[in-house]
C-alpha cells in the first residue's frame, strides 16, 4: 500500500521500510525546540528524571521568544534558567534577546530545518516547518525532555487529508487566507489527529512566506502537521541556507487519504476569522461594519518580509486611524534590519505604527499588546480564543496583514482593495 | 487504577488558554497554575474543584497550544480524569506524558451532566455514572501508553 509523504518521512527516521496509519513508533528526531514558557517545564523534568547530558549539542533549539524582552520578573527567571541549562550543556542553538526571533520565523531563516526532517518542538505552531518538506510538530514539554535525552519521540503513524491547490490567488489573497479559508471549510478539528497534505499546481504559486503561514496555522484544524511538496521554489529558498543536505520525501501516486478536498484559489477572498473561534470565517465582502482599536501585525504566522511588505505598501502614504494603536512585529532579527535597509520601518513609523523587536508578546496575550475589557483587535497572528490577547470580554478578528494595515488605516476591518 | 468523583462540564473546543490563561505562564509552579485553572471559563472552578473531581466535555478538549502547563493545571487541582467526546492530539500526549487519565467516550461525554457521581474504571475502560445509575464503555489505553502510565510517566518509562 503506498504511503503519504508524511509516512515516508516517519518510516525513514523509523528505520522501517513502510509504516500504515494507526502504527506506534519511535522516530529519530533532527531537531528539538522549545521556547521561554515550555523550556523551563521541560528543563525541570530532564532534571527530576536525573538525565545528565543531552542527545545533540546542535540538535537541540532554545528561543527565547514569548515573554522577552523580559517582561516581569518570573519572565525573566524563566529566561534565566533555560539561559543556566543552555550553558551547561553547551546548547549551540541558544537564542537570547539579540539573537532571537520569533521561533518559527527564526529557524527556517537559518537552515536549522528544511526538506526532509523529522522535528518535534513544545510549541504548538511547530508544524510550520511542513512548509519545507519536513515532518514537523508540536508536543509538549514531557516530549521535549525526552527528545533532548533520547533524540527521539514516540508517534502514532497519522492517515492524511489531501488538499488539492489549483490556480492562482488574486491580487491581496495571501497564503493566510488560504488557511482561513481551509479552516473554516473543515473546522478547528476537522483533520484532528492526521495530515494536512498540500499538492495541485497550485502550490507553485504560493511563496515559501505563503507555505509557512498555511502550514503554520494547521493546528488550528487540529492536524497533526500540514506538509508541501518540495519543489524548486523549497530547494532555492535552501539554496546556502539548509545546514544539511535536503531529502526530499513524495508521497506515493498510490498513498491512500482519508478525505480529499479541491481549493480554487484564483475564488479565494481576503477572510476574517471571527471570535472566538478561527473556524467561524467570513469573506472581507460579508464582514459588514467592525470598528476596532488595535492592530497587530507579525507573530510566527505573518512576521516574515514578505508580509512587513505587503503592509509597507498600504500604510507608504497613509497614517493609522485616530483611535487604533498599530503594532507591528518583524519575525526575527535578520528581518527587522531587512525591514530598516528597504525603507519600511520608516514607512510604519511614518504612518503612525509601533515597530518592535521580535516578540510573541501580544498574539498570546503576554505583553506589549494586551487589550483591555472590551476592546476589540484585528491581528494576523493565529488565534482567537477567549481571552487570548488580554481581557475575557476582548476580541480578536484574524486576518491577513494586507486586511490588518487597511483595517489599521480606516479603523474599521477593511478590503484593502478599497482603499482610496 | 480507578477515579471517583463529582463532574465539572464543560462544551465544545476548550482551549489551552482557558484552562490556563498565557497571563500565567511566567511560573511552572503547579500549585500556583491549579490556582488559576478553567479561570476564563469557570471563575468557580478553583473555589468548587475537590480532590478526585472528573472533567467531562464535548469535542476537541484542550485545543490550541501546546503548553503542558495545561494538564499541570487541572492534575495539580485534584481532577482524577478527563473525559471528552475526543482531545486534541497534543494536550492527549502530554495528559499521558504526566500521568493525567484522559478518556474519549462520545456516549458519556454528551450524557453524563454537571454534578454527577462518576466512578471510572481505567484497566477496563468502564465509566459509571452513580447518579443516573448509566455505564459506558471506553476504549481502554492501548498497552505502550498503558506502559507510560504505568512506569509514572514517559520520563520514569525511558529512565535507565
Amino acid at each position: 500500500m503506498g504511503m503519504t509523504m508524511t509516512q515516508k518521512i516517519l518510516a525513514a527516521h523509523a528505520g522501517l521500510p513502510e509504516v500504515e496509519a494507526g502504527q506506534l513508533i519511535e522516530a529519530k528526531l533532527d531537531m528539538v525546540l522549545g521556547n521561554d514558557i515550555t523550556s523551563p517545564v521541560a528543563i525541570n523534568e530532564f532534571e527530576k528524571c536525573g538525565a545528565n547530558s543531552v542527545f545533540s549539542k546542535d540538535k537541540i533549539a532554545l528561543v527565547l521568544d514569548h515573554f522577552t524582552p523580559n517582561k516581569d520578573i518570573k519572565a525573566a527567571e524563566q529566561c534565566l534558567q533555560v539561559r543556566e541549562f543552555a550553558n551547561k550543556y553547551e546548547i549551540i542553538n541558544f537564542f537570547d534577546v539579540g539573537q532571537m526571533g520569533i521561533e518559527h520565523a527564526l529557524l527556517p531563516e537559518k537552515g536549522l530545518v528544511g526538506p526532509g526532517d523529522c522535528v518535534i518542538g513544545a510549541d504548538s505552531h511547530t508544524c510550520t516547518y511542513g512548509a519545507l518538506g519536513a515532518f514537523s510538530t508540536g508536543v509538549g514539554s514531557t516530549d521535549m525532555a525526552a527528545g533532548m535525552i533520547t533524540g527521539k519521540a514516540w508517534f502514532k503513524v497519522p492517515s492524511a487529508i489531501k488538499i488539492v491547490l489549483k490556480n492562482k490567488p488574486a491580487k491581496w489573497v495571501s497564503g493566510k487566507d488560504v488557511i482561513l479559508h481551509l479552516i473554516g471549510m473543515i473546522g478547528v478539528d476537522g483533520a484532528l489527529y492526521r495530515s494536512l497534505e498540500f499538492t495541485g499546481e497550485g502550490v507553485k504559486e504560493l511563496s515559501i512566506e505563503d507555505r509557512l503561514c498555511i502550514s503554520n496555522m494547521a493546528i488550528e484544524a487540529g492536524a497533526k502537521n500540514g506538509i508541501f511538496p518540495v519543489d524548486e521554489i523549497t530547494l532555492a529558498y535552501e539554496k546556502d541556507r539548509f545546514q544539511r543536505e535536503p531529502v526530499v520525501f513524495a508521497a506515493d501516486s498510490d498513498a491512500v487519504y482519508d478525505e480529499t478536498y479541491e481549493i480554487d484559489l484564483s475564488t479565494l477572498r481576503p477572510t476574517v476569522a471571527f471570535p472566538h473561534l478561527p473556524e467561524n470565517t467570513k469573506t472581507i465582502d460579508e464582514v459588514g461594519t467592525i470598528k476596532i482599536d488595535q492592530s497587530v501585525i507579525g507573530s510566527c504566522t505573518n512576521g516574515r518580509i514578505e508580509d512587513l511588505r505587503i503592509a509597507a505598501s498600504i500604510f507608504k502614504g497613509r497614517k493609522v486611524a485616530k483611535d487604533v494603536r498599530c503594532i507591528i512585529l518583524p519575525g526575527t532579527q535578520a528581518i527587522y534590519l531587512q525591514a530598516l535597509r528597504e525603507g519600511l520601518a520608516e514607512i510604519f513609523v511614518e504612518a503612525g505604527a509601533v515597530f518592535s523587536t521580535p516578540t510573541c508578546g501580544p498574539c498570546l496575550g503576554g505583553h506589549m499588546g494586551v487589550l483591555a475589557k472590551g476592546e476589540r483587535a484585528i491581528s494576523t497572528t493565529n488565534r482567537n480564543f477567549v481571552g487570548r490577547m488580554g481581557h475575557v470580554e476582548s476580541e480578536v478578528y484574524l486576518s491577513s496583514p494586507a486586511v490588518a494595515a487597511a483595517s489599521a488605516v480606516t479603523g474599521y476591518i477593511t478590503d484593502p482593495d478599497k482603499m482610496n | 487504577m480507578n477515579a471517583h468523583g463529582f463532574i465539572h462540564k464543560y462544551g465544545d473546543n476548550v482551549d489551552t488558554d482557558v484552562i490556563i490563561p498565557a497571563r500565567y505562564l511566567n511560573t511552572a509552579s503547579h500549585a500556583e497554575l491549579a490556582s488559576h485553572c478553567m479561570e476564563d471559563i469557570d471563575k468557580d472552578f478553583v473555589k468548587n474543584v475537590k480532590q478526585g473531581d472528573i472533567i467531562v466535555a464535548n469535542k476537541n478538549f484542550g485545543c490550541g497550544s501546546s503548553r503542558e502547563h495545561a494538564p499541570i493545571a487541572i492534575q495539580a487541582s485534584g481532577v482524577s480524569c478527563v473525559i471528552a467526546s475526543t482531545f486534541a492530539r497534543i494536550f492527549y500526549r502530554n495528559s499521558i506524558n504526566i500521568g493525567l487519565p484522559i478518556l474519549e467516550c462520545d456516549e458519556a461525554a454528551k450524557e453524563i451532566q454537571n454534578g454527577d457521581e462518576v466512578k471510572v474504571d481505567f484497566d477496563t475502560g468502564v465509566i459509571q455514572n452513580m447518579t443516573s445509575g448509566k455505564s459506558y464503555q471506553a476504549q481502554p489505553f492501548p498497552p505502550f501508553i498503558q506502559n507510560i502510565i504505568e512506569k509514572g510517566g514517559l520520563l520514569n518509562s525511558i529512565a535507565k
